[in-house]
């Protein structure tokens, strides 16, 4: 589907744009504030709208929608009401056809002048504390992800244990049922506000030195700026390291080929009857807590596979690693070569600049320094471990009302909001206290059915990349940093036939190749992936990292220098091209593409 | 060693010895005054570790000896004395004058020998004699401040010992072109307070050549490196005949920003049976392609970044691709000289805030008109 391919002004309306086929009554699934309703066309007509397809590229499930309410709304409360940050507010949202849309609120220019102190303060105390309230942060968070760890979901019992009794409770099992799962969403809430305490700030100083290197050093390229920040020992990319520790040290130990082939339990049988197998064992189980809990999604679906609860993932990972390995290839990433070149590169503007400007730069790169490793490393806390952690809770719990007859696929759960959920397990404790089967195993099989179906019909249609006019300005760190939505990248939407012939978007990471592309869709399609390929994908995660030694250059729909694909690209030396709006669907499999991550332009030439 | 400039001829008898040619590589210590502006920047550039094309340096000591033959220099001072700036006509006939006084007389043999045999040493093999340019390097060229560029002959492809020394003549004749007396009357440089030295330098196989400027012109960015190349020899480039290639690099992470190819419409290249360079029409695709290719492009950029770092302030360089050589991705340098606009200028250095401060102001920044 393509872009107008004549340059307009605005992007289409939501109220002009019509659903797909069998996706009748997809608003009744989500609740009221998500929908675009037609009382309130006036002024929505008057916001621009981005689709963010970089987090969540796929339709929603009415139970997944828990990561937007809580991601977007945590991430907008710091603008808002914590830091004051003086021209930008939040992020409003609402879903169209299945997909989120975001519009940045601007502050009202007479109160700006109002927020700069309060910003300075706030966000200036955050700054200059920055080391010590970050050591408090991984407390926080290890706490909220030991206590969802601890919380467990059980079906309840014929008869309450006698100790309920003799103890003198009173309370039944209910109880905790009805607890835990209240405290699991409130977990995942506090979650969601722990993440973004310090992301915005990060982002701001990121843009900082970002725009301070645009205006000295013009047309300097983003990935110089992003080197010289980007750290080195980041804890996003362990996982991928752990599992490189893990084929380098099979190989050592002599146990290769004994991983070589078989599913997990056989392979690791196989390993246990060699000569060293034991070491290589533990070392494989001390790997997993935590660095197994990372996923090849996003984190943000209730069906995205975790490492710890899929070792088919990491083992699979492991065996190519093994391979190159085997081939003489140095798997590891230099650090001592990445850290010389990050320090060359520094030094080099740096010299550049004298006096002041001078002054300027290192105070600002300093700051982006401090800053950075937070800005990568939360995806894992928060994406990777606690949502893994969440994720899993919840498909415990929806086992035990499965059990219970209320669907046969534990997917089926995620059919319902957090909220009607609430209801489901009232049913359950009601049911099971006047002593007959929970009324939804009767009746909610056909809501299944009939929400499975919309659902799948709003698959089929890919989403527009934004709706309405775009504003003359976009002040919103995030929705330039992370998003890479400009003033020009908006334009460049607008403006560009998405011709047969290329696409441009983003330089995100340097270098030419050609190859034939493969559209991924799903973390099912990465299992296609061919070696030499061409990623061509809505969105990347860091967990794929395993596969990008495959493949020769990533493209994908939307994404800025600060997003998850940029990041990871960079690091492994692959050529990407992010923001394109339409990569996945312009491109088809097979395709023969060009891709200049130096320049941002993907051509396709058969 | 002492350089002498008087007229008497010193080959052999006291101290001060004369030396008629000095290869590049044992040029590094040579003052301008003997060996010129152009002899001086190569014998830099191979100091510099550059990848220069071999060759030598005939010097100001045989050029004074030329001078002295017959009196030549006492004729050419009263020739000079009926010269009018004012007159073109005048000008011209004065330099034809000058020219003949010089063509009457031969070069002294010694000086011939010892040219011929430097030359000898630049052939490959013992019976391959090599293609050499043979380039005017005037004293008074390349100082910062007097932009002589252009001054004084060249000649391309010379094949032979006696062509050799033949052009190494004209090129010493070139001191009095009509332009070169115009062009010092103009600066009130004293015409014979000027030599001409000559550099002889194997012909470089030049499939592209171009410059490089490790600024960027337009605005004085000193981040970023400028290349402007062409098919075939630089000359095309340099006398603004040809309309080049252009590309701009990040000089930090040696990265294309930009580039903007042209329509190449002909090129100079060595005919490979006479080896003179001949004009020749571009044909079909070439005209539209790049002339260098990606990885080329890296080479020079960095080869060029490095002269810079050596010499500590920003160059404006000729180059060449000869894809015979295998060092530096066969680039080869052929000239290196202080940019002279905007090295110049006091820079500015803007204040600007940074820590919570500077996040603020980056933050309002997009609110505020544009400058």
């Amino acid at each position: 589907m393509n872009l107008m391919t004549e340059p307009t002004a605005r992007f289409p309306s939501p109220y002009e744009l019509s659903s797909p086929a069998g996706s009748e009554g997809w608003q009744k699934i989500y609740p009221y504030y998500l929908n675009f309703n037609s009382e309130l066309k006036a002024e929505d007509e008057k916001k621009f709208w981005f689709c963010d397809s970089q987090h969540w590229p796929y339709p929603f499930k009415p139970f997944d929608v828990i990561g937007i309410d809580f991601a977007v709304k945590c991430l907008s409360q710091y603008n808002t009401r914590h830091l004051m940050v003086p021209p930008a507010n939040g992020l409003e949202m609402r879903i169209l056809n299945g997909y989120l849309y975001l519009s940045p609120v601007p502050v009202a220019p007479e109160k700006i002048p109002d927020r700069v102190p309060l910003f300075l303060e706030r966000a200036g105390y955050y700054y200059q504390n920055w080391n010590r309230l970050l050591e408090n942060w991984k407390k926080k968070i290890s706490g909220v992800i030991s206590e969802m760890e601890s919380i467990k979901f059980e079906k309840l019992p014929d008869m309450v244990a006698l100790d309920r009794v003799t103890s003198g409770s009173g309370l039944d099992n209910t109880q905790e049922l009805l607890t835990n799962y209240d405290r699991s969403i409130q977990l995942c809430y506090t979650a969601w506000q722990y993440h973004f305490e310090f992301l915005n700030l990060g982002y701001a100083a990121y843009l900082d030195f970002f725009m301070f290197c645009k205006e000295h050093f013009p047309n300097i390229p983003d990935l110089a700026v992003a080197r010289m920040v980007q750290g080195i020992d980041v804890e996003l990319f362990r996982p991928d390291d752990e599992l490189k520790k893990l084929a380098r040290l099979a190989v050592e130990l002599g146990v290769a080929d004994a991983l070589a082939t078989g599913s997990v339990d056989q392979a690791l049988a196989a390993v246990e009857q060699k000569p060293n197998g034991s070491k290589w064992l533990a070392a494989w189980k001390a790997a997993q807590d935590p660095w197994f809990n990372f996923t090849i999604g996003n984190g943000f679906y209730s069906r995205d596979k975790y490492w710890i609860e899929h070792l088919d993932i990491p083992l699979r990972f492991i065996r190519d690693y093994i391979k190159r390995v085997q081939k003489g290839e140095t798997i590891e990433r230099p650090t001592a070569a990445l850290i010389a070149e990050r320090d060359r590169i520094s030094k080099e503007y740096a010299e550049l600049l004298s006096g002041e400007a001078r002054a300027a730069f290192e105070g600002k790169l300093g700051l982006a320094r401090v800053v950075f490793p937070y800005v990568e490393n939360h995806n894992f806390y928060i994406e990777h471990w606690f949502m893994g952690t969440f994720w899993r809770k919840m498909r415990e719990l929806s086992r035990v009302l499965g059990d219970v007859g209320f669907w046969s696929d534990p997917d089926d759960m995620f059919y319902f909001g957090r909220n009607e959920l609430r209801d489901i397990l009232f049913d359950y404790a009601s049911s099971w206290a006047a002593g007959v089967p929970p009324i939804g195993a009767k009746l909610l099989g056909k809501k299944i059915a009939e929400r499975r179906k919309i659902i799948d019909a709003l698959s089929t249609q890919p989403p527009q990349p934004a709706l309405n006019e775009p504003p003359a300005v976009i002040t919103e760190p995030f929705t330039i940093m992370l998003w890479g939505i400009t003033s020009d990248t908006v334009k460049s939407w607008l403006k560009k036939a998405t011709t047969s012939t290329g696409l441009t978007g983003m330089a995100a990471s340097p270098g030419t190749v050609e190859g034939r592309a493969r559209i991924v869709r799903s973390d099912a399609d990465l299992e296609k992936i061919k070696e030499g390929e061409i990623l061509v994908a809505t969105v990347t995660a860091p967990a794929w990292a395993p596969v990008f030694g495959k493949i020769k250059a990533v493209v994908t729909d939307i994404g800025g220098m600060m997003s998850h694909a940029a990041i990871v690209c960079r690091e492994y030396g692959l050529p990407a091209v992010t923001a394109t709006g339409t990569a996945t669907t312009t491109i088809k499999d097979g395709q023969m593409l060009r891709v200049d991550g130096s320049k941002g332009e993907v051509t396709i030439l058969s | 060693m002492a350089t002498s400039t008087s007229s008497a001829g010193n080959s052999g008898g006291d101290g001060a010895r004369a030396q008629y040619v000095i290869p590049f590589e044992a040029a590094a210590a040579e003052p301008v005054a003997r060996i010129g502006g152009k002899c001086a920047g190569l014998a830099a550039l191979v100091g510099a570790s550059a990848p220069v094309s071999p060759g030598f340096a005939v010097t100001t000591d045989a050029f004074l000896e030329m001078m002295a033959v017959d009196g030549l220099a006492k004729e050419i001072k009263g020739i000079l004395a009926r010269l009018d700036v004012n007159d073109v006509r005048n000008e011209a006939h004065v330099s034809q004058d000058i020219g003949e006084a010089i063509a009457r007389r031969a070069m002294p043999s010694h000086i011939a020998a010892a040219i011929r045999s430097a030359y000898a040493r630049l052939g490959t093999g013992s019976t391959v004699d090599a293609a050499v340019a043979v380039r005017s390097s005037g004293t008074a060229e390349d100082l910062p401040d007097a932009s002589f560029a252009g001054q004084g002959d060249t000649y391309l492809s010379i094949v032979g010992g006696d062509t050799v020394v033949d052009k190494v003549k004209k090129c010493w004749a070139s001191l009095y072109t009509a332009r070169a007396i115009s062009y010092r009357a103009q600066c009130r440089i004293g015409h014979l307070d000027v030599q001409m030295a000559v550099a002889v330098q194997v012909m470089v196989n030049a499939r592209s050549a171009g410059v490089a400027m490790t600024l960027d012109p337009s605005n004085g960015d000193r981040s970023k490196i400028i290349i402007e190349s062409t098919w075939g020899l630089g000359e095309t480039l340099v006398s603004g005949e040809v309309t080049p290639d252009h590309f701009m690099i990040d000089k930090v992470m040696l990265m294309p920003i930009t580039r903007r190819i042209s329509v190449k419409d002909h090129e100079l290249v060595s005919d490979p049976t006479t080896r003179a360079a001949v004009r020749c029409k571009i044909q079909g695709e070439r005209r539209a392609q790049p002339s260098v290719t990606d990885d080329e492009l890296q080479s020079i950029a960095r080869v060029v970044k490095a002269i810079e770092r050596h010499f500590g302030s920003p160059q404006d360089i000729e180059w060449a691709i000869d894809n015979t050589r295998t060092e530096s991705g066969g680039v080869v340098i052929l000239q290196s000289r202080p940019e002279t606009v905007w090295s110049m200028k006091k820079t500015q250095s803007a204040r600007a805030n940074y820590g919570t401060m500077g996040v603020l102001d980056t933050l309002i920044a997009p609110l505020l008109p544009k400058k």
